[in-house]
Formats: structure tokens, sequence, C-alpha cells
């Protein structure tokens, strides 16, 4: 285990779906709830346009901790979206760790455009998880570092 | 088995000479005994250089996505584990499978080049192979085996059969495998996390990313491929780290996730003797796992498991089994 500086901040990407994930975090905006800055929102139109490559690429350029957030399973907007993500996601978070990478890492959380209080309790719960595992090192490209 | 041989170049010459085909793919001798290479041949002249033995290793499915769409109809042969790739490709449109003539062949596995050498053996004169052990002649020198010490490992685990042919050539039956093909990922799903990264660095880090694997992958057949991307950024850029192309491993395997039939031409092509076959076998024994058994190219219809779903499927935070 790698020794964590004392004011180490993580840097997060979440991925949020348009139709649910992204409204819940204005709710949680719009409600007062907080949210740790140190997590990125990339708003897309569905869980399932996250290609993997997308979550590798994260790394690559120096996120700490990747989260897709998308629809509860049988509320997508195109009806089925989450669902093709969800094996995509399964196959890429078990490959990650059969290499050793910490899993926890990457996540799959499921919050609806109503679930404020969930995405804001999410996404603290995941920066702590994040901040506590330290530096992505074992994903890192230094040839992307500056 | 060497009558093998014989009856596939008379195949050969008998579907050219009556206009069946316009032309050949097939295995044809390299200048050291073992460097068999895929080529096409065109005229029965063509086909002295026509060889089927044990070191026919190479799948020739992916040669027919340029050699369908040709004029004339293309004679080829197909081993066990080709004929998977071949209804793969065919599913996904990638072959023209009415300019196509199928001769399944049998076999019994092929040699694996990077064991004989450790053996000893630079150079082959011949090779005399039976069902269970094979004999190579070296420098005058007779060199006797039994098929596991031999293999590529892709075939010493090879439980394919015959699948998709307008002809069969096959004298034996198949033999059957003494090892389980998941083995290894099981070893390694066993580790703590530390010793798979531990493991997984020492392998990935000889990676001289010379693209073999994906050249010679029959499911890495896009036009365009994502790793032909000069905006990367790093394209151009020498490795600072000597792990830094695991992300390129873990790509080349997830795109081939559900489609990848388990040929082993990764691991077999790769200069640097990296297993690459147990990336793409995690993935297969994850589907089977999660998603139910599943054997990509058994048949040209049936949709893949990341084209499919079920309302019940396990979520991405369960998915890791017994791992540690």
């Amino acid at each position: 285990m790698q020794e964590i500086k004392k004011d180490y901040k993580p840097l997060i990407v979440a991925f949020c779906c348009n139709w649910c994930s992204y409204a819940g975090a204005d709710l949680a905006g719009s409600s007062r709830l907080s949210y740790p800055a140190e997590v990125k929102i990339i708003r897309v139109p569905c869980s399932c346009r996250v290609n993997p490559t997308f979550i590798l690429k994260a790394f690559q350029r120096g996120a700490d901790g990747v989260i897709i957030c998308g629809c509860h399973p049988g509320d997508c907007h195109y009806t089925s979206g989450n669902y093709f993500a969800r094996r995509r996601m399964s196959l890429l978070f078990s490959m990650l760790d059969y290499l050793g990478i910490e899993r926890e890492r990457t996540r799959v959380e499921w919050v609806s455009a109503a679930e404020g209080a969930k995405f804001s309790a999410v996404m603290n719960d995941f920066a702590k998880t994040v901040t506590e595992l330290g530096e992505n090192k074992r994903l890192e490209d230094l040839r992307c570092k500056n | 088995m060497q009558k093998l041989n014989e009856l596939a170049l008379e195949k050969a010459k008998t579907l050219l000479a009556n206009g069946t085909v316009a032309r050949v793919l097939g295995w044809k001798k390299g200048e050291l005994g073992y460097d068999l290479e895929p080529a096409v041949f065109y005229s029965e002249s063509d086909l002295e250089g026509f060889i089927y033995n044990a070191f026919s290793g190479a799948n020739l499915s992916k040669y027919l996505i340029e050699e369908s769409k040709k004029e004339g109809k293309v004679l080829v042969f197909l081993k066990p584990c080709d004929s998977y790739s071949f209804n793969q490709l065919v599913k996904e449109h990638r072959i023209v499978k009415e300019n196509v003539y199928t001769v399944g062949i049998e076999c019994q596995g092929k040699l694996d080049v990077k064991k004989l050498k450790e053996k000893g053996i630079e150079i082959v004169d011949g090779v005399i192979e039976n069902v269970d052990d094979v004999t190579v002649i070296s420098l005058g020198k007779e060199y006797n085996f039994v098929k596991e010490e031999v293999l590529l490992g892709k075939c010493s685990v090879c439980e394919k059969h015959l699948l998709s042919y307008d002809e069969v050539i096959s004298l034996h039956d198949k033999r059957t495998p003494k090892l389980d093909r998941f083995e290894i990922v099981k070893k390694l799903e066993a580790m703590t996390a530390d010793e798979r990264y531990a493991f997984w660095k020492g392998e990935l880090s000889k990676c001289i990313r010379c693209n073999a694997c994906r050249n010679v992958c029959p499911a890495c057949n896009c036009l365009k491929c994502v790793f032909d991307n000069d905006a990367s950024g790093i394209a151009s850029k020498a490795n600072s780290d000597s792990f830094e192309e695991k992300l390129f491993h873990i790509i080349r395997a997830f795109h081939v996730a559900g489609r990848c039939t388990d040929c082993g031409e990764c691991s077999r092509v790769c200069p640097q003797a990296i297993p690459l076959h147990l990336l793409n076998r995690k993935f297969i024994s994850d589907i089977n796992r999660l998603y139910g058994e599943f054997q990509a190219g058994e048949d040209d219809v049936t949709k893949g498991p990341l084209t499919a779903y079920t309302t019940g499927d396990a979520e991405p935070s369960e998915v890791f089994g017994g791992n540690k």
C-alpha cells in the first residue's frame, strides 16, 4: 500500500447519463446537497454510450477513480441501453480485477433524476474510497502526464 | 497423418482443374521446415509449394475477408479451430460465404516451434505425426515426443470439432485433450490482487507493441483500427514505463470479448511469448459464468453475449467471483 499524502485530493471522473444521473446531480445541487469538487462530471446521452476505452482513457490521463451513473435497470430512456452497459462494465471491471488493479477504483451506480440525495451520498462515498486508495499507479500512463 | 497432405493436395488439384474454384488458400512450405505460411495458390504448378503438416498452425479464415470478395470461388482448408473463426466471420458479414468452398481437415494439434527450440531443435527436415506422439527429424536425427510436450498451448486444450464445411478430409477421430483450458485462469483468479498485478506486469512488460496479435486475430477485423490513431497522443512516444502497454492489451482483449473463438493465434504469433490468450479466456470464462455457456463461432446466427442482455444480469459490483 502506498503512502498517501496528507492533502491528497483524487481526480474522479463521473460519466452521468443525461436523463437520470445528470438530472440527479442537478437536483443534488438545487437541494443544496454537496458532493466533492474532485468529481468531474461528463454528460453522456446514455450509460451505454460509455465505451470501455473512455474509462481506460480517463485512467491513462490521470484519473484516480471512474464512476458510471445511469438510469436504474428497467428505466432507461432508450429502453435497454443500461442493460448493455451493465454487461460491458461487468466484464471490464472483472478484467481490471484480473490484472490486479484495485477493484474499488471503478464503480457503476444507478441514480435516478429524483435521487439527488443518493447522488450526493454516492459521490461522497466514492471520493472517500478513492482517497483512501491513493493515487492510481497501476493504470497510469506516464506518456500522458506532464 | 502424411496421407492428409496428399489427400488435401489431390482435392485442391481436382477442384482447380474442374473449375469449381479459381484459387486455393492453404499453407506454403517455408525455408526452415517449420515456418509454414498462409498462401494463395492459383494453378497446379503453384501447388508444388503446398503443404499440410504438423506445423500448419496458422488460422486461414481471416484471409477470406479479402479472398472471398474477389472474383471466382476460393477453396479453403479449415482445421477445427479455423472453422469456428470462419463461422464467426460469416456471422459478422465479413466473409462472402457463397464464394468460399470449405474443406474441413483433420487436426490432431499443431506443434509449437518455440517449444521445439527449447528442446534444441533449430532445423526441421521432416515430421512424422501420429495421433498421440510425433517424431521430428532434424539434421539426420530423430526426436520422438509425446504430443503434450510440444503442442501449441491452444492445441493441448482443444475441444473443438469441425463445423461448417462442404467436404471433409479426416482419417482418425480427434484426440481428446488431457488439460482443462481454464486451469491457468482459475489459478490466477485464486491469487491475491498484488500477485496478479505482479504476474501481468511481468508478462505484459515484455510487449514490444509489434501488433502481431492484432494483425493475426480473426476477430480483429475492423477496417480502421482504434490503435492506428495518430491523435491518441502516444503513437510516436516511447514507453516511459515498461508496463505501459497494458492498456493496449486490455482494449485488444475487450474488443474481441464475446466474439473470440479462443483460436489461440494471438499467443502463437507473439514473438515475446506473452500468454495473451489468458486475457481472452478470462472474458470467455466470465461470460460462461455470468451469462451462460457460450462458444463464439459455434454457428453463424446466434447473438453474442455483449449484444444481448437479460433483466436479471449480475451487477458490476458483484462479478468478481471467488477472486481475492
